[in-house]
C-alpha cells in the first residue's frame, strides 16, 4: 500500500478543503448561506466565492426558512445543495423544511425523490456569546429518522466525514464544533474520506471508556492524559455519527473496560449521552460494573458571563472527577 | 420650519440632542471598554444611528413599548433605560439589567417599557405583535415599537408580523432601520425592493422612508404613525435611511471589504448630531454643557458597574422558571 502522507492543518481549514474538493469533484454540489461568498466572514468558506463564482457560491438573504427550503427542492431536483447556517441557533427557524420535509420526503413519496442535502451547522459555546448563540441542539434530531447527524472532533474526521456527507444521498445535519475549529491535527493529503457510521477508537486503554461527543471528544482526550497521571488507563471512543450510531463499536470498548462516562457539550436530559447509554446498555449490560455515568451542560440556558458559562459547560475537570467517582 | 418643529419647546429639542449624545457617548465608551477586554461577549454598537433611536422615541411614553435587536444599546437610552444598570450588564455584573445571563444583545428594562433587545434576527416582530395585541386589550392608546434591520426585512417573520397587525388593526409600529448593511450584506443585494417601505403596501399599511440622519424627520413620521396607532387605526411601516458607522461586530473591521472609505466618509458629512445641532438649535456653550452633563452621568454609570459584585454560582439556576 502506498504511503498516506500527513500534514497538520486546523479544524477550519480541513472543512475548507472538503468544500474546495468536493465542488471540484461535483459540478452538482453549490452553496448557499448568509455572508458565504465573502472570504473575510468564516474560514470554513474562504475562498470558494473567488474559486467557483457566485452562481455556486450563494449569498443569501437573512431568510433560513426560505433557503433551506429552497435547499431541499434543488436536492429533489438533483442538486447537492451544502448549506452554511452559520450557528446552529439560526436553523431553529428552518426546522420544517428540514424535519417535516427533508427527513420524510423520500419515505413519504415512496421512494420517488431523494434529498442529497448537507446542512452544515456550528455550534457551541466557550465564547461568552450568550444564551441564544451557544445551544448544541444535535440531540434533538436523533429523533427525526431519515436524517443523518454527524458530529466530528477533529481535522481529519470532519474533512473525511464531510466529503462523505456531501456523497451521501440522505439529508445531513453537518455539525461543527465552533471551539474546535483552531483545533490543529493531522490529515491525510489527498482524497480523505470517513465512513458514516463507524465510531473511532481515539485513545486505547483499559480501565475505563470516555465516550465523547463533538468538542467533549477532545476534553475526553485531555481527561485521559490527566488520569494517566494519576495511573488510570482510559479508552477514548468517537461516536462520530450519532445517526447512524455505531452501537457495536462503542459497546466493545465499554465490554473491555466495564466502566464508562459519556461528555457531550449538549443538555443532559434527553440528550445524546442519554441515548448511547440507554443503548450501550442494552448492549453490553453484562459487562458493566457500574452504571454509565453522563457528563453534560446542565438543564439552564448558557448564560453570557464568562464565569456562569463555565459553571454551565461541561470540561475537562467534569470528566476527570465523574471518572475517578467511577473508579473510586 | 415644519409644523413638528414649531410645537417642540425648545427644551425638549435639547432634550433630543442630549439624548443622541448620551448614545454615542455610551457606544464610544462601551466599544472602548469592549477593547479593554472588560465587556462580557460581544457588542454590536449603534453609532451613526442616533437620529433613529431618539426620532423614534422621542414620541413615546413610557408605557408605550420597544423591543430592538443585537444593536440596541440606542433604542434603549432613548426609551429611558436605567443606564448604571445598562452597564453593568455590558460588564457582567449581578446588578446588571439582565443579572448578566443575557449581555449586550438582551439589554431589557421592562419598568421602561423596554421589552428586550432579541439577537434572534426577526424574532421581535411577532412578539411586538403580541404586545400590541395586549395594549388593543387594554385600551389605553399604547402603542408597541419594534426597531428591525434591513436584513431583517427578508425573514418570514417580518411579513407575518406586519400581515397579523394589519388584519387585527393592532397598535404596532414597525420602525426598520435601514443602515445599508447586514452583517458583510449590501442591502441593495438582498432586498427586492429599493425602499423598505414599500413592502407596506403589500399589507395594507401606511409606509414611509424618511432620512434617518434627520432627528426632526424621523421625529415628524413618528408622531404620524404613533396617532394612528393610539387611535386604532392601525400599524404603521417606517423606514430610516441611515448608515452602520463601524463594522458588524467583534471581528469585522470597519472597512471590510464590502464598503469603501469614500462611501463611508460621504454618510460621515451628514452625520446625525451634527445635523441635530443645526436643526435643533444647538449652541457650543449648550454643546458643552450637555458633553459634560452626559460625561458626569457615563462616569457615574461606570463607577457603578466596576464597584458592583460579580454574580455568585448558585445564580446559574435563578430565573430558569416562574
Ligand atoms: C435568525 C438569525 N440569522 C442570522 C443571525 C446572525 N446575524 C446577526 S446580526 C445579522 C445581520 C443583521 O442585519 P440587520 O438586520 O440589517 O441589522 P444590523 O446588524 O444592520 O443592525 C446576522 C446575519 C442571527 N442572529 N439570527
Ligand atoms: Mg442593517
Amino acid at each position: 500500500m502506498p504511503e498516506v502522507k500527513m500534514r497538520t492543518i486546523s479544524y477550519s481549514t480541513a472543512i475548507n478543503e472538503a468544500l474546495h474538493e468536493e465542488m471540484e469533484r461535483d459540478e452538482k454540489v453549490f452553496l448557499m448561506g448568509e455572508d458565504v461568498a465573502l472570504s473575510a466572514i468564516s474560514p470554513a468558506t474562504a475562498g470558494l466565492g473567488d474559486r467557483f463564482g457566485h452562481e455556486r457560491v450563494r449569498n443569501t438573504p437573512i431568510s433560513e426558512l426560505g433557503f433551506t427550503g429552497a435547499a431541499v427542492g434543488a436536492a429533489m431536483a438533483g442538486y447537492r445543495p451544502v448549506l452554511d447556517m452559520r450557528r446552529i441557533d439560526f436553523m431553529m427557524l428552518a426546522i420544517d423544511p428540514i424535519a417535516n420535509q427533508a427527513a420524510k420526503l423520500r419515505y413519504m413519496l415512496g421512494g420517488q425523490v431523494s434529498v442529497p442535502l448537507v446542512i452544515r451547522a456550528p455550534e457551541g459555546g466557550y465564547s461568552q456569546n450568550g444564551p441564544t448563540h451557544s445551544q448544541c441542539l444535535e440531540a434533538w434530531f436523533i429523533q427525526v429518522p431519515g436524517l443523518r447527524v454527524i458530529v466530528p472532533s477533529d481535522p481529519a474526521d470532519v474533512k473525511g466525514l464531510l466529503k462523505s456527507a456531501i456523497r451521501e444521498d440522505n439529508p445531513v445535519l453537518f455539525v461543527e464544533y465552533r471551539s474546535l475549529y483552531s483545533l490543529e491535527g493531522p490529515v491525510p493529503e489527498g482524497d480523505h474520506t470517513e465512513p458514516i457510521g463507524k465510531a473511532a477508537v481515539k485513545k486505547e486503554g483499559a480501565d475505563i471508556t470516555l465516550i465523547g461527543i463533538g468538542s467533549q471528544a477532545r476534553s475526553c482526550l485531555e481527561a485521559a492524559e490527566l488520569l494517566a497521571g494519576e495511573g488510570v488507563d482510559a479508552e477514548v471512543v468517537d461516536p462520530r455519527t450519532i445517526n447512524p450510531l455505531d452501537v457495536e463499536g462503542l459497546a466493545a470498548s465499554v465490554r473491555k473496560t466495564g466502566k464508562c462516562v459519556v461528555a457531550e457539550e449538549g443538555h443532559k436530559s434527553g440528550g445524546v449521552g442519554a441515548e448511547i447509554a440507554a443503548s450501550v446498555q442494552e448492549a453490553a449490560f453484562g459487562s458493566l460494573k457500574a452504571p454509565i455515568v453522563r457528563v453534560a451542560a446542565l438543564d439552564v440556558p448558557v448564560p453570557v458571563h464568562t464565569k456562569l458559562e463555565a459553571i454551565v459547560l461541561p470540561s475537562t475537570e467534569k470528566i476527570v472527577a465523574a471518572a475517578k467517582k467511577l473508579l473510586a | 420650519m415644519s409644523e413638528e418643529k414649531a410645537s417642540l419647546s425648545d427644551e425638549r429639542m435639547q432634550a433630543m440632542y442630549r439624548d443622541m449624545l448620551r448614545i454615542r457617548r455610551f457606544e464610544e465608551t462601551a466599544f472602548e471598554l469592549f477593547e479593554n477586554g472588560e465587556v462580557v461577549g460581544g457588542i454590536h454598537v449603534s453609532i451613526g444611528q442616533e437620529a433613529c433611536s431618539v426620532g423614534a422615541c422621542s414620541t413615546l411614553r413610557e408605557d408605550d413599548a420597544i423591543l430592538t435587536t443585537h444593536r440596541g444599546h440606542g433604542h434603549s437610552i432613548a426609551k429611558g433605560t436605567r443606564l448604571p444598570e445598562m452597564m453593568a450588564e455590558l460588564l457582567g455584573k449581578a446588578t446588571g439589567l439582565c443579572h448578566a445571563k443575557g449581555g449586550s444583545m438582551h439589554i431589557a428594562d421592562v419598568s421602561k417599557g423596554h421589552y428586550g433587545a432579541h439577537s434572534i434576527v426577526g424574532s421581535n416582530m411577532p412578539m411586538a405583535v403580541g404586545i400590541g395585541l395586549a395594549f388593543h386589550f387594554e385600551g389605553k392608546g399604547q402603542a408597541a415599537v419594534v426597531f428591525f434591520g434591513d436584513g431583517a426585512a427578508n425573514e418570514g417573520s417580518f411579513h407575518e408580523s406586519v400581515n397579523l397587525a394589519s388584519i387585527w388593526k393592532l397598535p404596532v409600529i414597525f420602525f426598520c432601520e435601514n443602515n445599508h448593511f447586514a452583517s458583510s450584506t449590501r442591502v441593495g443585494y438582498a432586498t427586492s425592493v429599493a425602499d423598505i417601505s414599500a413592502r407596506a403596501g403589500g399589507y395594507d399599511i401606511p409606509g414611509v422612508t424618511v432620512d434617518g440622519m434627520d432627528v426632526l424627520a424621523v421625529h415628524e413620521v413618528m408622531v404620524e404613525a404613533v396617532d394612528r396607532a393610539r387611535r386604532g387605526l392601525g400599524p404603521s411601516l417606517i423606514e430610516a435611511k441611515t448608515y452602520r458607522y463601524f463594522g458588524h461586530s467583534r471581528k469585522d473591521p470597519q472597512f471590510g471589504p464590502y464598503r469603501t472609505e469614500d462611501e463611508w466618509n460621504e454618510w460621515k458629512a451628514k452625520d446625525p448630531l451634527l445635523v441635530a445641532e443645526e436643526i435643533l438649535g444647538v449652541s457650543e456653550a449648550q454643546k458643552k454643557a450637555h458633553l459634560d452633563a452626559v460625561e458626569d452621568e457615563l462616569q457615574d454609570a461606570l463607577a457603578f458597574a466596576r464597584q458592583s459584585p460579580e454574580p455568585e454560582p448558585d445564580d446559574v439556576y435563578e430565573d430558569l422558571y416562574a
